[in-house]
């Protein structure tokens, strides 16, 4: 079921949550809204769930407008970030019960429903649940039952609201993974919310970047990481280091560093920022031409990865690097010394950004 | 025990405990053994007779169904009341929610002075009653109402916390799964306040069955038609038959404390759940 989303606009009192959003979903994509909070993602997801109305604006399933349809006419699956689950009905009796609402002529018999529910706690590995509450299950269980709960009913889509957020590190990294694998087994259009980049970029097939009420980038995880579309993606993707620069004809001048930017070939010399990643930067324990001297002030070994921060020698900026530990140690460098950095991978936007 | 108690984080449970059985003890236990005690003084024909009589009978039928009822009335309208007073924003809703709690304030002798002004048949309501026959003052109606009036606190000030918790998120879940509102409202909502209704609904039965206050007035006390048992202990009681009193007391208190057992069995049965 594809989803088009056309000029919805959704305030609450003076706060506007989206701002003239037009977005298109196609059949079977897994898409992240991506934003940090206040961003209007989840305002999105639940217009389009329809537990929330838009002030003005068209949403269609299948290019059918069902702006005005209630929530439980829509036919999709919610998954909550606190799960939802009912406290007092045991794990097969959640599963069950977007069947067991159904109007008596719909309804399929208790049979059915009973193979149905097992099928789908086999689905989500919890079979061993089924006559547990919720309370007795942890977490991540919590939540896959709630996404067999909301795939019982066949939805046409599943919606899911920050469904890792509430989770520990290593199960949300698990669950993710996991959803990614069903996902690629159903094949069902999906859209979950997430303010965790790594996330989008880890399951979804397509992220789309929100702002304030915004859409600032819509495309895949590679597209989005490789090429932001503005300073707020290149931000908000990842750790950033940023360096005043000066853009002139196809040239950026960062201090001495010369680096080229062939999409201002034609440009005045103006005033930019450049963008560089702590992972793109190479680091010398030999004076290289153009490199920045820098001195060593702090060196975090986190795991497999080593965390640097320098300081410029010329104007003391702060700099971040991160490098696995193998490549540092062959450097034969600690904290205090002086070294030589230069950046692999430049990406230079014109103005004083964001 | 003392064990478990030496490592407790928060020391005290010997005096606490102490403590609360002292409490109740002197105003909770004495009173009540004393009244068992006080039956003892008769002899067993004399005590079956005092609480046999049926006049008495007569009088418990309607104490414990008009609370029933009323008990019931108030788990539906206060209830109502808890959901609106949660949910919606409206002018005046802080004064609402304080006039609420007025039966617990004002004097119970005054509420039934005000019923039955009320109610009377030359009374503001009463009157238009009156055109369609239903007689509300002096009859069993009445007690009815009385009883209602003071229970109604009880399940609102219960229910409400327990709705105000309530997440939102499991009526937008069980909206997206294709239920109605009805259906959202019978199998997810009631559910969860279920055990705080039946609290709210064993306090309002338990405090009308000992009303006696609001009742009298409005209830015109006719023998065998209109007398609660409260005023029938009253009564024996100012005629210096205290072993009657007593004896009609014991009953009240076993009938009562075995309703409430089993009001009490239902909560922690719904409560078990989640």
């Amino acid at each position: 079921m594809s989803i088009s989303i056309e000029q919805v606009n959704k305030r609450f009192g003076n706060f506007v949550a989206l701002d003239n959003v037009n977005l298109a979903i196609k059949t079977g994509e897994l898409t992240a809204l991506l934003g940090p909070s206040g961003s209007g993602k989840t305002t999105l997801l639940r217009i389009i769930a329809g537990l929330e109305q838009a002030d003005s604006g068209i949403i269609r399933f299948n290019n059918e407008d069902i702006t005005g349809q209630h929530v439980s006419e829509r036919g999709v699956g919610f998954v909550f970030q606190h799960y939802a689950l009912f406290k007092h009905m045991t794990v097969s009796e959640n599963v069950a019960y977007g069947l067991t609402v159904k109007p008596k002529k719909f309804r399929p018999s208790k049979a059915e429903i009973a193979k149905k529910v097992n099928n789908l706690l086999e689905l989500v590995q919890l079979g061993w649940t089924a006559d547990r509450y919720p309370s007795q299950l942890s977490g991540g269980q919590r939540q896959r039952i709630a996404l067999a709960r909301a795939l019982a009913v066949e939805p046409k889509m599943l919606l899911l609201d920050e469904p890792f957020g509430a989770l520990d590190a290593k199960v949300r990294a698990e669950l993710r993974r996991w959803l990614r694998r069903l996902h690629d087994e159903i094949h069902v259009t999906s859209v979950f919310v997430t303010h965790d980049q790594e996330e989008a970029l880890e399951v979804a097939d397509r992220i789309v970047v929100m702002n304030k009420g915004r859409i600032e980038q819509d495309g895949t995880p590679e597209q989005v990481y490789d090429n932001p579309a503005n300073p707020f993606v290149y931000e908000f993707l990842g750790n950033v280091n940023l360096f005043h620069a000066r853009v002139k004809q196809g040239q950026s001048s960062i201090g001495d560093l010369q680096v080229p930017s062939p999409e201002y070939t034609n440009s005045e010399e103006q005033d930019g920022l450049a963008y560089v990643r702590p992972h793109e930067i190479d680091v010398f324990n030999l004076p290289q031409p153009d490199a920045i001297k820098v001195k060593l002030d702090l060196v975090t070994i986190v795991g497999p990865a080593v965390r640097l921060e320098v300081l410029a020698e010329s104007d003391q900026q702060l700099i971040h690097i991160e490098q696995p530990k193998e490549q540092f140690k062959q450097l034969n460098l600690k904290q205090g010394d002086t070294a030589w950095i230069l950046p692999r991978y430049t990406k230079v936007f014109l103005g004083e950004g964001i | 025990m003392s064990q478990s108690a030496a490592r407790s984080v928060i020391p005290g449970f010997g005096i606490t405990l102490g403590f609360s059985v002292l409490y109740l003890s002197l105003l909770f236990l004495l009173p009540v053994a004393g009244l068992v005690l006080f039956t003892f003084k008769m002899t067993w024909p004399e005590f079956w007779a005092a609480v046999s009589h049926p006049q008495v009978v007569a009088s418990y039928k309607l104490s414990f169904l008009a609370s029933f009822i009323g008990a019931s009335i108030n788990a539906v309208f206060g209830t109502l009341t808890a959901w609106v007073l949660v949910r919606y924003t409206f002018p005046g809703k802080k004064i609402v929610d304080a006039l609420v709690d007025l039966p617990f304030a004002l004097p119970t002798a005054v509420a039934g002075i005000a019923l039955v002004t009320l109610y009377a048949s030359t009374g503001w309501v009463g009157h238009y009653l009156d055109l369609f026959g239903i007689r509300v003052a002096y009859s069993e109606i009445g007690v009815v109402i009385a009883l209602t009036y003071i229970g109604l606190p009880f399940v609102v000030r219960t229910v409400q916390p327990v709705l105000a918790d309530f997440e939102k998120e499991l009526e937008e879940a069980s909206a997206a799964l294709g239920a109605s509102r009805l259906t959202t409202v019978r199998r997810v909502i009631l559910p969860a306040i279920l055990p705080a209704l039946l609290t709210g609904y064993a306090l309002a039965f338990a405090r009308a069955v000992g009303e006696y206050g609001s009742v009298i007035f409005i209830s015109g006390n006719m023998p065998y038609k209109t007398e609660i048992t409260p005023l029938l202990i009253v009564a024996k009681a100012e005629q210096y038959d205290y072993n009657g009193a007593a004896a009609i007391g014991v009953v009240m208190l076993a009938a009562a404390f075995i309703l409430l057992l089993m009001i009490n069995g239902l909560q922690w049965w719904a409560s078990r759940r989640g």
